[in-house]
């Protein structure tokens, strides 16, 4: 048979609900598994794309310093880039804080919030910076497809990714089409 | 039949003083449509519906059926051109359609679903937009409105009250309230108003109403917006308020 597709994946600021809607194909990952292998992924560990991917998925905006190098690492190394989901493709609901300055957030977590003892805005150089705002994907890197949804159901990212797998046009029927 | 029109090949037929949208869905045939309401008088703000007439731009909610005219409608062309449209209003305000009590009720997200909005396209903007939740039975969220100005006529014409506006021009355009302090406590609005009913998104809302019916089994998630809405307005009574 033909080399596999190989597929990479990854969550930046999102809340790994793609991912999980992602295993929601069920047996299907079975049927999947026969046309793609994954490469970088949360579900196997690998820690950076092996060589080019063919398909890279991203999960979430860019909120941080970190979520905008992974987010470089895809696009230089997938040939076809997607954003999968509400906050990939908007900024979803971490971009909520795009409506006040970073300083406000900060100070209301870590500063002003209820029952905070030794008050202070984490600093330590392990963590990465928070960028200004929360960023849809598409506003930081050419993105190739876009696949709606919060999450996008099961049945979506099955018919997404079967018909780009089989060189067909991905787009969604309405019915499939969702932003909740 | 001497009064007929072609819309996209087929023969529709109107009476005098019809407009191309009401001959249109009266044969069934979908148009799609955020700031015209069948019940109201045309207002042609949100160009969603937009036709070609014997080759121009119209809006098909004001534009009298002239007999023998050629229009087109549903074509791929005047389709894009009504996402980008929906993408344009996506970005200007603050949907979080995730996180929204009208998500599955709602005109501008069922559209997009309908024409296949797959993206937003444009930049975010981010807008800053105060709510008003002042009134203990009534929610304004600017943050969902799309200036489509049906709550200022129907509180106009019909209420007779007035309570809205719309103020500023362009980008900073912004509904607002008639009262004293600008709130709606303040105002004479009430739950019972027409005004009250005809949000096309989750901008204007009663209070503690917002999940009387559950995410799932609402008007656009068992069908899309073309079948809902030509069969709603076909099953209407006739006539429009004046």
């Amino acid at each position: 048979m033909s080399k596999k597709v190989s597929v990479a994946t990854c969550s930046l600021a999102g809340c790994f609900g793609c991912h999980m809607s992602l295993l929601d194909i069920d047996e299907r990952i079975l049927d999947l598994l026969q046309l793609v292998e994954f490469n970088r992924s949360p579900i196997n560990d690998i820690k950076h794309i092996e060589g080019m991917a063919d398909v890279g998925l991203i999960e979430g905006g860019v909120c941080n310093a970190e979520n905008f190098h992974v987010l470089k690492e895809f696009r230089e190394h997938c040939k076809i880039l997607v954003s999968m989901g509400e906050c990939a493709i908007t900024g979803g609901i971490p971009s909520m804080r795009n409506h006040f300055t970073l300083k406000d957030c900060l100070e209301e977590g870590y500063i002003r919030g209820v029952g905070i003892e030794n008050a202070h805005i984490p600093n330590d150089p392990e963590i990465p910076l928070l960028t200004d705002k929360v960023y849809p994907c598409h506003e930081v890197v050419k993105i190739d497809y876009f696949l709606p949804g919060c999450p996008p159901s099961a049945d979506a990212i099955w018919h997404f990714l079967t018909e780009l797998i089989a060189g067909r046009d991905p787009s969604l029927p309405t019915e499939l089409i969702k932003y909740d | 039949m001497e009064n007929t029109f072609s819309l996209d090949g087929k023969e529709i037929p109107f009476e005098p003083g019809q407009t191309v949208w009401d001959a249109a869905m009266a044969a069934g045939v979908y148009i799609p449509h955020l700031c015209h309401n069948p019940d109201y008088e045309p207002h042609s703000s949100c160009r969603l519906c937009t036709i070609t007439v014997n080759g121009r731009p119209f809006a098909a909610c004001t534009q009298p059926a002239v007999a023998d005219q050629l229009v087109h409608n549903n074509t791929p062309e005047l389709n894009a051109m009504r996402r980008t449209i929906l993408q344009m209003l996506f970005v200007e305000g603050n949907h979080y359609c995730p996180s929204c009590e009208k998500s599955g009720n709602c005109k501008l997200q069922s559209s997009a679903y309908d024409l296949g909005m797959q993206d937003n396209h444009f930049p975010q903007l981010f807008p800053h937009r105060e709510p008003d939740s002042s009134h203990p039975d009534v929610i304004l969220d600017r943050d969902r409105c799309i200036l489509c100005g049906l709550c200022v006529r129907v509180s106009r014409d019909v209420d007779k009250k007035s309570i809205f506006a719309i103020a500023n021009r362009g980008i900073k355009s912004e509904l607002i309230v008639n009262s004293p302090s600008g709130k709606l406590v303040d105002s004479k609005v009430s739950v019972d108003d027409e005004a009250m009913k005809v949000c096309p998104v989750g901008s204007l809302m009663i209070k503690r109403k917002g999940f009387e019916v559950p995410i799932g089994q609402r008007d656009y998630d068992k069908e899309p917006i073309s079948v809902v809405s030509l069969r709603q307005f076909q099953g209407r009574k006739e006539g429009r308020h004046e």
